[in-house]
């Protein structure tokens, strides 16, 4: 039956009995994670999709409200757990904003690399899995070779390579040492021929190609409406991208280029994703290039910001400021108002809504997840589709279910 | 593939354009108390209840075609509030990059407002979330139902008088066998 005669609302129930339900995991191999949809199927074609989620729904908004300002990073981390320091530059983000710290050179700049190289990260693991989803398992391997280099450099800096809680309040954990600029600059110099290898792999791959090219249509309009972000919207020729149009960091000092692509389909969310892993080699280039010295900590009252351990062990002052920081009865008051900020993260806008009511934790942590709002689009795109394309669409837009259900 | 060059880029606050805008949203809504303020370079406006569907249908044609955001905040502990809720709407005008949070408020027992699925679709499954953690209804949804937590959940887990350890929910949660499924 074609689509339009079953969309038809004039038509009887006793018509729709050609369509066959399917149910498409929780516990499936191209969901990822778990999160399951519910499909309604005219022999292979799709006619709706209704996704099901929440089975990782941990309460992590619910712990926003209990832990503080830095302890609530741990928890940000495990949103996304694919680019984990984008959530915690996201959150931070928010904080210093809502608490207005300014942050210190080095310290925009180091956060600025570690943004660029997660959202490689990120990218990798998207594309990586798209085409292993697609049934190219040499690709993948490609791109998780390179993910593994950024765990080492990640390891380096925070000690940690997975969930790193790297950033704090107006600085970071650690600083850099110098064996770490050389690590990232010798990825930046390896980066490109691993991508050649993997873009010449998949981008000219006729079996990849056609069964991405079409599929999963989002039209401009539906992307706007929809609340629609990051590589998923530019690829549906929304031009925007956070980072140039409101920057924060050291962006505004930095040249790049917004890429964007027209087609809408799978296809131009890949070559869109490809395109800004490029974008943020040139980014990291340039910031390692300018990279400059002097602390990481924002200075301020010194309340709001946890000192170097150095100084807390050595000296009596910075253990009395250590202990000014941590102590929940002696923290720095936040303003009692609340502010929406948000950063460009691999997969899309991602913003905190924090409320502060004068302690040093949010009233209230709200998190935008680009996910969500990505997910609840899918019927959308699966409309006429057929059920092959299933995990070419969801592999395309990325869903992270920690961060969709959080 | 087009890597188009850096244009229109949006200063945040209030700006001569956000004034303008400003001045066309209070032009198109006569007789509706918009209170504005202004935090961190952010506009934002509070409005009545009441006159939800309104507000937001004319935000839409003021230019901000993107909801960005919705959420609720509940505000039983939040120094003296004279409202429970607060429900938030982050709106973006894509092509100028303004932004505008317009919050109204809700107090209990009629936690009913206008679902804004009619103004911007992409408001469905934030709705739905809004109702899962809060219980805030809303009206004239096309699938209103929990989003996250399973649908026979009875509580609200965001609202400041649930525990933050929960109420033995997922101690007590019914277990099916394979023999009674």
């Amino acid at each position: 039956m074609p689509l339009e005669l079953i969309e038809d609302p004039s038509l009887g129930s006793d018509k729709r009995e050609g369509l066959w339900t399917l149910n498409f995991g929780p516990q499936h191999p191209a969901t990822h994670t778990t999160l399951r949809l519910v499909l309604q199927l005219d022999g292979e074609m799709v006619i709706d999709a209704e996704p099901d989620i929440g089975f990782l729904h941990s309460g992590f908004e619910k712990l926003g409200e209990v832990l503080d300002f830095n302890q609530y990073v741990t928890i940000v981390d495990r949103m996304n757990y694919i680019s984990p320091l984008a959530n915690e530059i996201a959150w931070h983000h928010s904080v210093e904003k809502l608490l207005g710290i300014e942050l210190t050179p080095r310290c925009k700049y180091i956060r600025t690399i570690f943004a660029e190289l997660m959202r490689i990260h990120d990218h990798l693991l998207c594309t990586g899995t798209c085409v292993l989803d697609l049934g190219g398992a040499t690709a993948f391997m490609y791109a998780f070779n390179e993910r593994e280099a950024i765990y080492e450099i990640c390891e380096r800096a925070s000690g940690q390579r997975f969930h790193t809680s790297y950033t704090r309040v107006g600085g970071l954990l650690y600083d850099v040492t110098d064996d770490w600029v050389e690590m990232v600059k010798k990825y930046c110099k390896n980066f490109p021929k691993a991508f050649r290898d993997f873009e010449g792999l998949v981008m000219k791959n006729r079996i990849f190609v056609e069964r991405t090219r079409d599929v999963g249509v989002l039209s401009k309009e539906d992307a706007i409406a929809g609340g629609a972000t990051g590589p998923v919207a530019r690829a549906s020729g929304v031009v925007r991208d956070l980072r140039r149009d409101e920057p924060y960091l050291a962006y505004d000092e930095l040249d790049f280029d917004v890429c964007a692509s027209q087609g809408g389909d799978c296809y131009a969310r890949f070559q869109v994703r490809m395109m800004e892993m490029l974008e943020s080699i040139k980014i990291i280039e340039q910031a390692i290039e300018k990279l400059p010295s002097g602390p990481i900590y924002a200075a301020g009252t010194g309340k709001e910001t946890i000192p170097d351990k150095r100084e807390v062990y050595r000296s009596i002052e910075g253990l009395i400021h250590h202990f000014e920081g941590i102590m929940p009865n002696r923290q720095m008051a936040s303003p009692k108002d609340s502010v929406y900020a948000a950063t460009e993260s691999p997969n899309g806008e991602l913003g905190y809504y924090i409320v502060g009511d004068g302690s040093f934790r949010a009233y209230r942590a709200r998190t935008r997840p680009p996910s969500l709002l990505h997910f609840s689009l899918f019927a959308r795109m699966m409309r006429g589709c057929m059920l092959s394309d299933v995990v070419a669409v969801l592999g395309s837009i990325n869903i992270i279910a920690a961060e969709l259900d959080r | 593939m087009s890597n188009q060059p850096s244009t229109n880029k949006a200063v945040p606050g209030s700006t001569s354009q956000m004034e303008s805008t400003k001045a066309n949203l209070v032009a198109a809504l006569p007789g509706i108390e918009l209170t504005w303020s202004v935090f961190c370079d952010q506009d934002r406006v509070v409005f009545p209840a009441g006159s939800l569907l309104k507000v937001l249908k004319a935000c839409k044609s003021a230019g901000f075609d993107q909801l960005t955001d919705l959420t609720a905040v509940d505000l039983l502990e939040y120094g003296n509030a004279a409202d429970r809720f607060e429900i938030v709407y982050c709106l973006l005008n894509v092509d100028s990059g303004l932004r505008l949070i317009a919050k109204t408020h809700l107090s209990e027992p009629d936690l009913t407002i206008p679902s804004a699925t009619q103004v911007w679709f992409g408001a469905d499954w934030l709705e739905r979330e809004v109702y899962d953690m809060y219980g805030i209804i809303f009206d004239g949804h096309p699938n209103f139902k929990r989003l996250l937590l399973p649908q026979e959940f009875q509580s609200f887990p965001l609202r400041k008088d649930y525990p933050v350890k929960g109420r033995g929910e997922r101690h007590n949660f019914p277990v099916v066998t394979r023999a009674e499924s």
